[in-house]
């Protein structure tokens, strides 16, 4: 599959560089030889279709699951990533994308879950300024930090999620559909808030399926398909390509649905290619 | 909302978590006022429910027998809630993490078994005795966990399979005289029937926790004001402090009418201080309301989910067979009807009427305290009526059912409101 890769990528050695990643689940090769970069201040958007081995390739990244084959380099340095706390520790948060919060427990409790300040007595001033902070880099709009998680947007839940990763200062975060479940203005304030961490000089790994998404936010978009790298594209790149590229082939339901639109949508809206 | 990236908060910048404009935060005491009601209306009932209830069956109670409410009578009353209450402290854990124990009854019953038949059968220390009692409390909470982590089995299951195991070790313990009688005289029977605290020292324990919540308001107040936090006015601690201390000081001039405030009662009030200490303001507190509230987010924040069971389980447990040494001071026996009957049941509706949540994730140790105080009122109440343990059961049992419906309607009005 061609290579069109046409944005600078950022400067600098790559924070993460994946070589011949597989993963085997018996006989199932949910990964196979996957190489992936990604940069300090990059957003790397990985794309596919259902059963691509998005998530199985995040869950590697995360600790979750261990590679079959290849090498993991983070920082220069090859790693293995053993369990979550193993890539927590190595500066690897990842958001899931049920966000995993404790919806009984306040903001604050939720950013330090399992992190508290004083394990015998909790210091809940500095980590209620500590929260402050993080979301305020974020410029996160959240009423209270005292409030229950239950008591906020899904937006605002997610911010608070994000702002959760970044407590330990991680060098990468990994996102997992940050966008699924979220309203239009929602899903805005997300897209902003993963620039405002790329702008910190993280490297960012989204998995989502939403395209607008993806070109909005991301410096670099990779296409996995059936577990194997499907071409690499920047956020400018045309509809067909990327979907082709997604579903393996030019002439797709997705293309053939277009062409229909097109042909009906022809006489008034002739750009009209959606 | 000001993107401030400052630590410090320069002088006109409002504090760190009032710059939201969006939020309305109570400014004057009528604000506050109304942010609670607010409160109450959304289903964040909290302590309310009880405390209303128990206003309601004291006055009925006080107009039904005017012996009620004498000084004597409370005096005893609070002797019978000890027992029942560090029992119910237990529970309070095992609902925090969403799960259930069925056999603590049967659990304190052993203890008792196991006290009388060490201490009086085989003149072992009473203190020895007290420990072995509670130590096997310990290992039946550390059994059932295990059953429950690496089997899976869920805890009402583990636990009733307990329940029957433990009620016939106790009788088999009791072999066939059916009952031990605890020395009169010795320092146990003593503390579980007569000693109360010198009024001087009853006064000034009762003080000690507006003390406490003027020292720690200050400071905390303090310390928020430093980081650029907002604080409770000076105003607002006081009244607080002021407000518990009267109330406190009110209760004790009125039990030292009588006999005055059982020992026994003071411990466990020190425990359930203790219990919600911990809760509140430890990591392992965190990680309990984290585990009951949602256990998969509690695992992947990197919390050992499993020994956060085993300590609910261990701690229940435990607390279920100090109860039952308690409960064996109390009686000064050790027989066969100890931890039968209600006891199981009353210690579960207390820590639920108490305001504890049966979906886990919310509650408090003073709803064991507030809990049995109900559930002994009624007991208490009904016995002075001179009407019999069968209407007793049918109308602790109607009060449990209350208490659950007002858990679950206020649950499903916090979610509407979006509260947790």
């Amino acid at each position: 599959m061609t290579d069109t890769l046409q944005g600078a990528p950022a400067s600098g050695a790559p924070v993460l560089s994946l070589r011949g990643i597989s993963k085997h689940f018996g006989a199932v090769s949910a990964l196979t030889e996957i190489d992936l970069d990604v940069h300090a201040g990059e957003v790397v958007a990985l794309v596919g279709d259902n059963g691509a081995g998005k998530s199985t390739l995040v869950k590697i990244l995360s600790g979750v699951h261990q590679p079959s084959a290849g090498t993991i380099q983070f920082r220069g340095e090859t790693v293995t990533l053993n369990d979550p706390s193993a890539a927590l520790s190595l500066g690897i948060a990842t958001v899931f994308q049920d966000l995993a919060l404790c919806e009984n427990l306040d903001v604050v409790a939720n950013i330090f879950l399992g992190r508290e300040l004083d394990p015998l007595r909790m210091d809940e001033v500095t980590m209620e300024t500590r929260s402050w902070q993080l979301l305020n880099e974020l410029s996160a709009r959240i009423p209270s930090v005292r409030a229950p998680v239950a008591s906020l947007s899904g937006g605002q839940r997610q911010t608070v999620a994000i702002a959760r990763s970044l407590l330990l200062d991680p060098k990468l975060i990994l996102l997992d559909e940050p966008t699924a479940a979220l309203g239009v203005a929602q899903t805005a304030e997300v897209l902003d808030l993963i620039e405002r961490v790329r702008d910190r000089g993280l490297g960012v790994v989204m998995i989502s399926h939403n395209m607008e998404d993806v070109r909005a936010v991301a410096d670099r978009i990779v296409v996995l398909r059936l577990g194997r790298n499907n071409g690499e594209f920047a956020p400018d790149a045309s509809n067909e390509d990327l979907v082709s590229a997604i579903t393996g082939a030019s002439n797709n339901s997705v293309s053939r649905r277009a062409h229909r639109r097109h042909a009906q949508a022809a006489p008034h809206a002739p750009e009209a290619g959606q | 909302m000001t993107d401030s990236r400052n630590q410090a908060v320069p002088a006109g910048e409002p504090m760190l978590d009032r710059r939201d404009e969006r939020v309305a935060h109570a400014a004057t005491f009528g604000d506050t006022i109304r942010a609670f009601l607010d409160r109450i209306r959304s289903g964040d009932l909290g302590m309310l429910p009880v405390i209303i209830g128990l206003i309601i069956i004291w006055t009925v109670f006080s107009i039904l027998n005017p012996v009620f409410l004498t000084p004597n009578n409370l005096v005893n009353l609070l002797f019978d809630s000890s027992t029942v209450g560090i029992i119910s402290l237990g529970i309070v854990c095992m609902l925090m993490v969403g799960e259930i124990d069925l056999s603590v009854g049967s659990v304190s019953g052993v203890a008792s078994a196991i006290l009388g038949v060490l201490w009086v059968n085989h003149g072992v220390p009473a203190g020895f005795a007290i420990l072995a009692a509670v130590a096997f409390g310990a290992l039946v909470g550390f059994i059932y966990a295990q059953l429950y982590n690496r089997f899976g089995m869920p805890s009402f299951v583990v636990t009733l399979a307990g329940l029957l195991t433990f009620l016939g070790l106790q009788l088999w313990l009791l072999g066939s005289t059916g009952s031990i009688n605890l020395p009169y005289g010795s320092p146990l029977v003593r503390f579980g029937q007569l000693l109360v605290m010198p009024a001087a020292v009853s006064v000034i324990l009762a003080a000690l926790p507006g003390v406490l919540m003027l020292y720690t308001g200050f400071r905390t107040a303090a310390r928020r004001k430093a980081a650029g936090l907002s604080s409770q006015s000076s105003a607002a601690i006081v009244t607080r402090a002021v407000a518990v201390t009267v109330v406190a000081e009110i209760v004790v001039a009125y039990l030292n009418q009588g006999r005055g405030v059982p020992w026994m009662f003071g411990l466990f009030v020190g425990l359930v201080f203790a219990m919600q200490y911990a809760l509140t303001r430890t990591r392992w507190g965190r990680s309990m309301f984290a585990v009951g509230g949602n256990r998969e987010a509690a695992r992947r924040a990197g919390i050992n989910v499993r020994m956060i069971y085993t300590s609910a389980f261990v701690a229940c447990s435990t607390l279920a067979a100090f109860g039952g040494v308690m409960a064996a001071s109390r009686l000064a026996s050790s027989s066969q009807q100890a931890g039968t009957g209600d006891v199981n049941l009353n210690a579960i509706a207390a820590a639920v009427i108490g305001g504890t949540s049966l979906f886990g994730g919310r509650g408090s140790a003073y709803s064991a305290l507030l809990g049995i105080i109900v559930i002994q009122s009624i007991s208490s109440g009904l016995t002075l009526l001179d009407l019999s343990s069968s209407l007793r059961y049918m109308i602790t049992g109607g009060v449990l059912a209350i208490a659950v419906i007002v858990d679950s309607l206020a649950r499903r009005s916090r979610v509407s409101h979006g509260r947790a």
